[in-house]
């Protein structure tokens, strides 16, 4: 189906949902005293949107508003995981001590049309609406990273961020600009027909899709695009920092994978992906992949600031997942999809518990760790292990699971894929290294006679504890989300 | 003559040149008002190849409209980034963006 603008809305629920509780929440901010309620608020509207976005799974699929915008099980999935990071976002922001001393409604606000953005990023199907909505995640961010008042480490990050991610979009844009003046459209569908024909300056269309590349990768936190996020991640307030690493991430992975599978590829009959002739793709990420996790994993070895630490993991975990792509099989994409939702389970979940030692301690350097689990934090100590090994890839834990599908749909393909695949495995092995440390460190270590007894919010603990029943759930039982995301693969092609 | 204004190729290069010159002045001003400057320059490169190739080449206006979104987030990012700055500058009395290196151990 190919709908005009007024049809259009009766399939876009969830996002008119979340913008009315965007403007809402800026107009009851004048009156409502109590700002926890903005919060609630925020929630509700969330869950509101989230059954709208469940709803839409019956619809038929196809193009919104003149083909700008595509309606397809995929970027459903990509709504579903937005709105959970969102949420998870404010219910750790209820209990934070640095959220209660900014501006609420304002801060629930950004983070709502940043999440709104998100919606967009994965569903856009023209190069405009691709650019607005990463200016749309990246402006907010920007916003939401600078956001501690009075606080010099927020205000340096946002200037970092501001900085990376202005180049980033403005070489991107100049990327698509000669897709544009090469193909002679925006639109996915019509440039993927336009370079199918071939007739093309391959030097030329391989520079395009570098520039674009950077844009993207800026958001999904490539080397060499990686340099904003150890210091943005630890400047910006913590639960925002949750949520950049898992919307903002999924994002630009939702993003990449819509332009370069439905853009500029085509299905071949036996369900493999293939993209335009010319551009060695394949190439590129996989080398791509295996710079970034490995960097990743070596900073993150000496770090002794939880947060910079996550951030050094986080750009590991890209690493990973771009292996997934760097195969060009529904396999992979839907390894990708699967490890996603398990990303955003454990790591929200990490920085859960950085957040709640934060609280009480003031840094979310390594040594307030210490002895975590004697000073009556036995609870949130045995959950950050579990998210942890989860990270790592232990079982029984889901991460397990997630980094199994990837390195079987890897190993599926052979040849040079193999190389790649080793270089995961001892990446993980290292990463062991770090994140045991922090194991250690709670476990192990004595608390000194300064250390406090430790005191947690109870809305933390109502978050806690379902990620981590979650996060060995689903190392357990995973078939449903499975299934889930191979369902969520089917991409609306004409 | 290169530069022939009924030719697309001069214009595009007049916007590499524009993408260049941003470039460069992201990577070596240390003044964040001028690296902003930089970003505004590479934004305004892309901006000159839409409107050239809108005008030479698809027969449509779909790249002018697009160069006039971008023109319009350049405002909204210099307005977010100037806010920025204008937060480093009283906490750290300095625009100079090395200057504020708190962060990284």
């Amino acid at each position: 189906m190919d709908l005009k603008n007024l049809e259009s809305l009766n399939f876009f629920g969830p996002e008119l949902i979340l913008t009315g509780t965007i403007l809402l929440l800026i107009v009851l901010d004048l009156f409502v005293q109590n700002k926890r309620n903005l919060a609630v608020l925020a929630i509700v509207g969330c869950v509101a949107s989230l059954l709208s976005t469940f709803d839409l799974y019956s619809a038929q699929q196809g193009w919104l508003f003149y083909r700008m915008v595509v309606l397809d099980n995929f970027s459903l999935f990509f709504k579903v995981v937005a709105l959970l990071a969102a949420i998870c976002t404010i219910w750790m922001s209820l209990g934070s001590h640095e959220i209660r001393r900014v501006y609420q409604g304002e801060y629930y606000t950004l983070l709502l049309t940043s999440a709104l953005g998100v919606f967009f990023m994965a569903s856009a199907s023209n190069l405009l609406i691709a650019y607005l909505s990463l200016e749309l995640v990246s402006l907010t961010s920007y916003v939401l990273t600078g956001f501690l008042p009075r606080n010099r480490r927020s205000s340096e990050a946002a200037l970092k961020y501001l900085i990376y991610g202005g180049v980033a979009s403005g070489t991107m844009i100049y990327g698509m600009s000669w897709i544009f003046g090469m193909t002679g459209s925006l639109e996915y569908a019509a440039i993927q027909q336009a370079l199918a024909q071939g007739e093309m300056n391959n030097v030329a269309l391989f520079m395009a899709f570098m520039f674009i590349f950077a844009g993207f990768g800026y958001k999904i936190v490539f080397v060499p695009f990686h340099m904003w996020s150890p210091d943005v991640y630890q400047g910006a307030p913590t639960p925002f920092s949750a949520f950049l690493s898992v919307a903002s991430n999924a994002a630009g992975l939702a993003i990449l994978i819509r332009f370069f599978f439905p853009g500029i590829s085509r299905v071949t009959p036996g369900g493999e992906w293939a993209l335009v002739s010319g551009v060695e793709w394949p190439q590129v990420l996989l080398y791509a992949s295996m710079i970034t996790m490995t960097v990743g994993n070596l900073c993150a070895l000496n770090q002794r600031n939880l947060k910079r630490m996550l951030a050094y993991s986080g750009i590991a975990h890209a690493g990973y997942m771009l292996m997934g792509l760097a195969i060009l099989t529904n396999d992979g994409l839907s390894a990708i999809l699967f490890y996603i939702v398990v990303y955003l389970i454990m790591n929200v979940g990490a920085f859960l518990v950085v957040a709640m030692v934060a609280n009480f301690t003031g840094s979310e350097d390594i040594d307030g760790y210490r002895g975590l689990a004697w000073r009556g934090a036995v609870v949130p100590a045995v959950c950050f292990t579990i998210f942890l090994f989860s990270l790592t890839g232990l079982p029984p834990f889901a991460g397990f699971i997630g980094k199994f599908l990837l390195f079987a749909a890897v190993l599926k393909e052979g040849g040079e894929f193999i190389v790649l695949a080793l270089v995961a495995v001892a990446n993980s092995v290292v990463s062991l290294y770090y994140y045991a440390k922090v194991v250690k460190v709670m476990f192990l270590d004595a608390p000194e006679p300064g250390d406090k007894e430790f005191v947690i919010a109870c809305s933390h603990f109502t978050l806690l504890i379902p990620l981590a029943v979650l996060t060995v759930a689903l190392g357990i039982y995973f078939s449903p989300l499975v299934l889930y995301t191979t369902q969520s693969l089917r991409f609306f092609v004409k | 003559m290169i530069f022939s204004p009924n030719e697309l190729s001069s214009y595009l290069i007049i916007g590499a040149i524009l993408f260049a010159l941003g470039l460069f002045c992201v990577l070596t001003r240390r003044n964040a008002i001028s690296v902003l400057m930089g970003v505004e320059l590479i934004l305004n490169s892309a901006n000159v190849n839409y409107v050239a190739f809108s005008h030479f080449g698809s027969g449509n206006l779909d790249g002018q409209i697009y160069a006039m979104f971008v023109i319009m987030l350049a405002a909204a990012e210099a307005a977010v980034g100037l806010a920025i700055v204008l937060a480093i500058f009283q906490l750290f009395h300095t625009i100079d963006v090395e200057a504020a290196e708190t962060l990284r151990e």
